[in-house]
């Protein structure tokens, strides 16, 4: 189990105050100034050289991401940093934490992450549906304003930096970055067709980078404590903590901060009082938020949870929300309900989502009834391919990979359900389809 | 909400809501949210002001608040923003409300982690409340939404009524918030089994130096 | 320049340029839905999608990624097969199967693509979704279940049209195209969006139901509705034009149409005038050709001869006119009916020299006395885009809604000679300076106006148009079809129509703007419409429109163009130029030609600019005329833009749009 010392978010819990005086007495903001002397080069060194990879879903390594910044942004074409707290994919709820017990890690990771990529000012895209997070985080940023911690000359740097809070109202797609941007400007979060990227046009046209929330509030500990530190956590490739939330059929859900690549059922019988009536009782797992592929239990019990150990059992980390199933689990209509979900939150934009998701929600609800032809489960194994791959943003993914996982896993589960319905033809076992109200 | 609604009457609309404009408090809270743009860039409040009307309009109303037409034109035209685009965004985002609403707004979560935990229960509490998904109670008072993922998987199944959370739900603790809520109280918001946020029930299984005191661990550091 | 291969084949392209664009140089088809050339690219409908190395394993919207050396692109790979399927299969999901009512059936991108790329059956089992119409207009009919949510229409609507009245609203599959609450766009160019939607789902109101593509014959011809010249092809069958849509054509219209020039059409088959008429005992009454020439022969007009053209007119008909008053002995011609006598000394004075396209180029211009979205709209959709490259827009005259940002100056024309210090800078900084003059600053300030030449320096290197050298930011902005051929054909006399009021015979070519209880005289209307003109003539002679007329017409920026007869007209009506050739021999003058071809060939011996097709160089030359300008402009000359002429008057489509749009009636048929 990762020792306390080398825990992050010290407050997860917020069993103790979020505000200024108490963040500092925890370490937050103690002299950001010498961080920031670090230099902006230095500083992206460190962050690269810690291994730290982007905490948002795709792993991408966070220093290098910034290392793409204009080193000299023009004046009428500032670099803007954009923190990514639209947290909405399900089973993830680690942002929230952070920003309602520890929203001074943010604003302090803003401000040395906003300086080391050159960035004029940083706009957390909060969730709508955050309220109360919200509320916190606005005081917060307020008292961080009030404390001379950002603004003009932050934290005595020299440096002008400012930090705005924006909430959205109610979009899963605004998690992807540049239907982000779009919202941020006003619009309807469709995402933006690539290239350009964020760092070449982003928001406002101008360079930019989104980071997730718990990529950017890590930073300012790995800049004190140092990269070592920092990646001597992790197998190789997968350094670092990180925040696990783990929601269904544990005993104990949490959210709790550990080593990556623990195994899972270290972190089960660790933090979550293991499986509900036990590890025999294990379906499947989904472990990084529902648009990765679920794993079955014998697959998952020993594998680390980290980028290269889901993907070694065709899943991902995510943003590692593990959302556990027992053997009670539907598991059909566990996945069609979040292919109910996508085709709720898919933009519309582009044909593939748009109109796959819908499609492949509805053959979903019919095959959790058992009410489909044998042969279609082929056909939807191929309009998920259909969708993957043709879309604009990543939802046509995530809305794939879930059902190809239970293809690949349950299809006996599917063809018993089939053949049952045919057999008892008759029996009242019509679509719920309830959920598309 | 993203799914066809019924827009009220416009003739009648525009008679109660035609002269919509910021009241003290929102025309400051407005400018302030201006401020956080750049120059020119007036369209970012977009989102921001559409939720502020639906408040002002909800305190109006003593609902959780709606966007009707006239208060979306006025949002539009404090922006500067052609109608059509701020009309765009009020009916892709799923929190804002296109038809009048109750009093409380009980939106009920049930994406998977929720449904996992149980939020059939809590979809079955409501419906026996009375609540119907999509309706108002006939008193006004209710009016039921399921909505997807809020992000409060750790502490599922959960439902959010107007800015509050109600978490840890079970069939028996839904109908005490709502018989609550019924009864003119503010029912404590967040776990409602007593839980400390996300931490494990039972106690944290790290930090516990933190229960009790704002513990400084910098001095364990190696 | 980047070099690239596609599907082997090696092709070089400007730097800038798409994928897409590259596989066409190749000679390659990309299938396509939202892609469009002269709109914004969104890169939604995923059709395009094809198969790049180096790049992602999965397609890539050829679209939206820009051309790259070393880059090899397949177009035919079983990568690109699959996704064209299978893009097509989600396409065809939800559209519903009701191609044989659809309007855009035979024309459909949809119906073509499926073939082409599509999988041939549809494995898709569960209900069709269904979406309620939405009114947007007179002209745009909207069948919604069809859209395909390419947002052609919204982006042409903001783009071009600059009338951000079109939206998607809700989003995934609930997604719906609609206008601003249900109501109509107010756009004199939505006609546009039923060209560019490449499904059935916006389509003609107007021609609803009316015909099959493969049934219609399609003439190419020229607008007439107003001075732009739009390039138009007018789709017939039978007798009757039953549409009109524009040609491409990059100088004048590029490929857009007002809806007065696709829907006036419906006014070519009614108040026709199909026989000639004599006024006997004070009323018009139905007459022989013999009849009515014999009147015509009967006036003792003793020389006094005049002759009036209308605005649609082309220049053949005006010639004939011309030479038959000039073999009557009178040289009395104008085409201005309403009482304009601006000088005519110099062509370029009074020509929109900048030309159509050039306007694009333009980085400050200054509108005088001009509604331009309502005179010239497709010269007003160029100043959007001359906007949109930076350019810098002042207007005098009372403030209307241009659709683009702009400052106002006031409406007092006196300014011109003391223009503000913001206007003097920015035409000081400006490389190409412009200034538009309309109808309305024409009467008071085009000595003003041309002032404006020397101080704000609107003229640049070699001083002339149509040679592609140097700038002339000096323009006219004429309304009538006709204007400029007259001009040419020497139809301004220097006090203008006020010249003509005395005479004893008077012809009016399709002349229906005159104030005609100050002409005394004679009076003949040559016309194909009855409308203020005939219901005034002493003898009404029926003659064509310019349907049914082949003919020559120049533009506003001096452009010959030539069109060709459609449809034959109604009843007796006679070619135009047959009429005054017919005429003089009764009269006594016989006229020395006796084909379309002789008219043609004669009029272009006297005015040899009219000879070949193009851009008429008119050098640069300052009339002496005052250039004080004093007074206010109270409004702009046209008050009804779906009304200007007597074929709009008589369109159904025209009268419902002003009374819609112009006079803000709602119809029953809006709440269906």
């Amino acid at each position: 189990m990762l020792a306390d010392k080398d825990r992050i978010f010290t407050n997860v819990y917020g069993f103790q105050s979020w505000k200024l005086d108490a963040a500092r007495a925890r370490g937050d903001w103690d002299n950001t100034k010498a961080l920031l002397e670090l230099g902006n080069d230095k500083i992206i060194d460190v962050v690269k050289a810690s291994g730290l990879r982007g905490r948002g879903g795709a792993g991408f390594p966070t220093g290098t991401k910034w290392s793409f910044m204009p080193k000299e942004p023009k004046a009428e074409r500032p670099n803007f940093l954009v923190i990514n707290a639209d947290e909405s994919e399900p089973g993830s709820c680690k942002d929230r934490e952070i920003i309602r017990h520890d929203p001074h890690k943010l604003i302090e990771g803003a401000l040395v992450a906003g300086f080391a990529m050159r960035a004029r000012a940083a706009y957390i895209y909060i969730r709508g549906e955050y309220i109360r997070e919200a509320e916190t985080l606005f005081a917060a940023v307020a008292e961080a304003y009030d404390a001379g911690l950002i603004g003009k000359n932050a934290c005595g740097s020299g440096y002008d930096f400012d930090v705005f809070v924006h909430r959205g109202a109610g979009a899963y797609i605004c998690g992807e970055e540049t239907a982000m941007l779009e919202s941020l400007e006003g619009k309807k979060g469709q995402p933006r067709l690539k290239p350009p990227f964020p760092a070449g046009a982003g928001l406002y046209g101008c360079p930019t980078t989104v980071n997730n929330v718990e990529s950017i509030a890590v930073t300012p500990t790995i800049l004190r404590r140092g990269a070592e530190w920092f990646s001597s956590f992790g197998a190789e490739n997968n350094r670092g903590t990180k925040l696990f939330q783990i929601s269904g059929h544990v005993n104990k859900p949490c959210v709790v901060e550990e080593a990556m690549s623990i195994s899972f059922r270290e972190l089960i019988e660790t933090h979550c009082g293991g499986i509900r009536g036990g590890w025999d009782n294990l379906l499947a797992v989904i472990p990084g938020g529902s648009s990765v592929p679920l794993v079955p239990a014998a697959q998952i019990m020993d594998c680390a949870m980290d980028f290269d150990g889901l993907k070694a059992v065709g899943s991902g980390l995510g943003t590692a929300a593990i959302i556990v199933m027992d053997k009670s689990t539907d598991i059909v209509r566990a996945i069609s309900r979040i292919s109910y979900f996508y085709k709720h939150e898919s933009c519309g934009q582009c044909t593939p989502c748009r109109e796959g998701t819908g499609w492949m929600w509805r053959v979903m609800e019919r095959l959790r009834t058992g009410a489909a032809d044998l042969s279609e489960i082929d056909m939807l194994q191929q309009v998920t391919k259909q969708v993957e791959g043709h879309s604009i943003c990543a939802l046509g993914d995530a809305a794939a990979w879930p059902i190809q996982g239970l293809i690949k896993h349950f299809r006996p589960e599917l063809e018993r359900r089939i053949n049952e319905h045919s057999n008892v033809r008759g029996g009242d076992l019509s679509p719920m389809q309830e959920a598309a109200e | 909400m993203a799914d066809a609604v019924h827009i009220p009457d416009e003739a009648q609309t525009r008679a109660r809501w035609g002269a919509f404009a910021w009241n003290e408090e929102n025309q400051r809270k407005a400018n302030e949210i201006l401020g956080r743009y750049p120059k020119g860039r007036e369209q970012s409040a977009s989102i921001p002001f559409l939720d502020l009307a639906q408040r002002q309009v909800g305190a109006e109303t003593q609902t959780q608040g709606w966007l009707p037409v006239p208060v979306i034109e006025f949002v539009a035209r404090a922006i500067g923003v052609p109608y059509m685009r701020v009309y765009e965004v009020a009916t892709f985002y799923t929190m804002f409300n296109l038809a009048p609403v109750g009093r409380y707004h009980v939106q009920v979560c049930g994406t998977t982690p929720c449904m996992l935990a149980g939020s059939d229960d809590v979809l079955a509490a409501c419906k026996n409340r009375g609540l119907v998904k999509g309706g108002t109670t006939p008193d006004g008072l209710f009016t039921l939404t399921e909505v997807e993922c809020l992000g409060t998987c750790a502490n599922a199944p959960m439902v959010q009524i107007n800015d509050d959370n109600y978490e840890d739900l079970d069939y028996d603790r839904t109908v005490a918030v709502l018989e609550a809520l019924a009864n003119g109280e503010h029912p404590e918001p967040g776990s409602t089994i007593g839980r400390r946020a996300s931490c494990p029930e039972g106690g944290p299984t790290s930090l516990r130096e933190m229960v009790d005191a704002n513990h400084d661990y910098r001095g364990e550091w190696a | 320049m980047p070099k690239l291969k596609v599907d082997g084949i090696e092709v070089e392209v400007p730097a800038g340029a798409t994928v897409l664009q590259a596989c066409e140089a190749a000679g390659k088809e990309i299938p396509r839905f939202c892609y469009h050339e002269r709109l914004s690219i969104a890169g939604n409908c995923r059709m395009c999608l094809v198969e790049v190395k180096p790049g992602p394993p999965k397609p890539q919207a050829s679209c939206a990624l820009p051309a790259a050396d070393n880059q090899e692109v397949f177009t035919t790979s079983p990568m690109v097969k699959h996704a064209r399927e299978g893009i097509m299969e989600f396409l065809l999901i939800n559209h519903p199967l009701d191609c044989p009512i659809c309007d855009q059936g035979g024309e459909c991108d949809l119906q073509d693509q499926s073939v082409a790329y599509g999988r041939g059956a549809s494995r898709y089992d569960e209900n069709k979704r269904a979406v309620t119409e939405k009114y947007m207009g007179p002209i745009v009919k909207t069948i919604m279940t069809r859209c395909i949510q390419c947002t052609r229409c919204i982006r042409f609507a903001e783009e071009v049209a600059g009338v951000e009245e079109i939206g998607a609203i809700y989003r995934g599959e609930n997604m719906q195209i609609t206008s601003y609450l249900e109501e109509a766009v107010t756009s004199e160019l939505s006609g546009n969006v039923v060209d560019l939607c490449p499904v059935g789902a916006l389509t003609s109101k107007p021609y609803a139901y009316e015909a099959r593509p493969w049934e219609l014959r399609r003439t190419l011809t020229i607008d007439v509705m107003d001075a732009v010249g739009t390039n138009i092809r007018l789709d017939s069958r039978g007798r009757q034009v039953l549409r009109c849509v524009p040609r491409i054509n990059e100088d004048v219209n590029e490929e857009w149409a007002s809806d007065k020039t696709r829907h006036a059409v419906d006014g070519l088959v009614r108040q026709r005038l199909d026989r000639p008429f004599v006024r006997r005992d004070g009323k018009l009454v139905a007459a022989t050709w013999d009849e009515a020439f014999a009147a015509i022969a009967a006036v003792d007009h003793g020389g006094s001869v005049a002759a009036v053209a209308g605005d649609l007119v082309d220049c053949e008909t005006m010639y004939a006119a011309k030479a038959l008053v000039r073999a009557l002995g009178s040289d009395l011609l104008e085409g201005r009916q309403t009482g304009m006598d601006y000088d005519t000394s110099s062509m370029a004075a009074v020509n929109f020299n900048t030309t159509i396209a050039g306007t694009e180029d333009a980085d400050a211009i200054l509108l005088v006395g001009t509604n331009l979205r309502w005179e010239a709209p497709l010269v007003n959709t160029r100043v959007r885009k001359a906007i949109k490259k930076g350019a810098k827009v002042f207007a005098v005259g009372p403030e209307t809604d241009l659709t683009y940002k702009l400052e106002w100056l006031g409406a007092d024309l006196s300014v011109l000679g003391d223009l503000p210090e913001a206007v003097v800078k920015t035409f000081a900084d400006a490389k190409k300076p412009m200034v538009i003059v309309g109808g309305a600053a024409l009467k008071g300030a085009h000595g003003a106006a041309l002032k404006l030449v020397e101080t704000l320096g609107l003229v640049k290197d070699a001083a002339s148009t149509g040679s592609g050298q140097g700038w002339n930011g000096f323009n006219v902005v004429h309304m009538a079809a006709s204007r400029m051929g007259g001009l040419m054909l020497g139809y301004a006399q220097k006090g203008g129509i006020a010249d003509l009021t005395q005479a004893k015979l008077t012809f009016f070519l399709g002349a229906d703007e005159v104030d005609f209880s100050r002409f005394g005289g004679f009076k003949v209307y040559v016309g194909h419409h009855g409308d203020k003109g005939a219901a005034h003539a002493d003898v009404v002679l029926p003659g064509v429109s310019y349907a049914e007329k082949s003919g020559t017409w120049v533009n506003l920026e001096g452009r010959v163009q030539r069109g060709e007869r459609a449809v034959f007209a109604p009843g007796d009506a006679r070619d135009d130029w047959s009429i005054f050739r017919a005429l003089s021999d009764t009269m006594g003058v016989t006229l020395p030609f006796d084909s379309f071809a002789g008219v043609r060939e004669a009029m272009c011996a006297e005015v040899p600019a009219l000879r070949e097709q193009g851009l008429v160089t008119f050098d640069w030359a300052m009339p002496a005329i005052d250039g004080k300008a004093s007074g206010v402009l109270e409004g702009y000359p046209i008050k009804d833009f779906y009304l200007t002429n007597a074929i709009c008057r008589a369109s159904p489509t025209m009268q419902r749009c002003s009374a819609e749009l112009i006079h803000g009636e709602t119809f029953a048929e809006a709440a269906e």
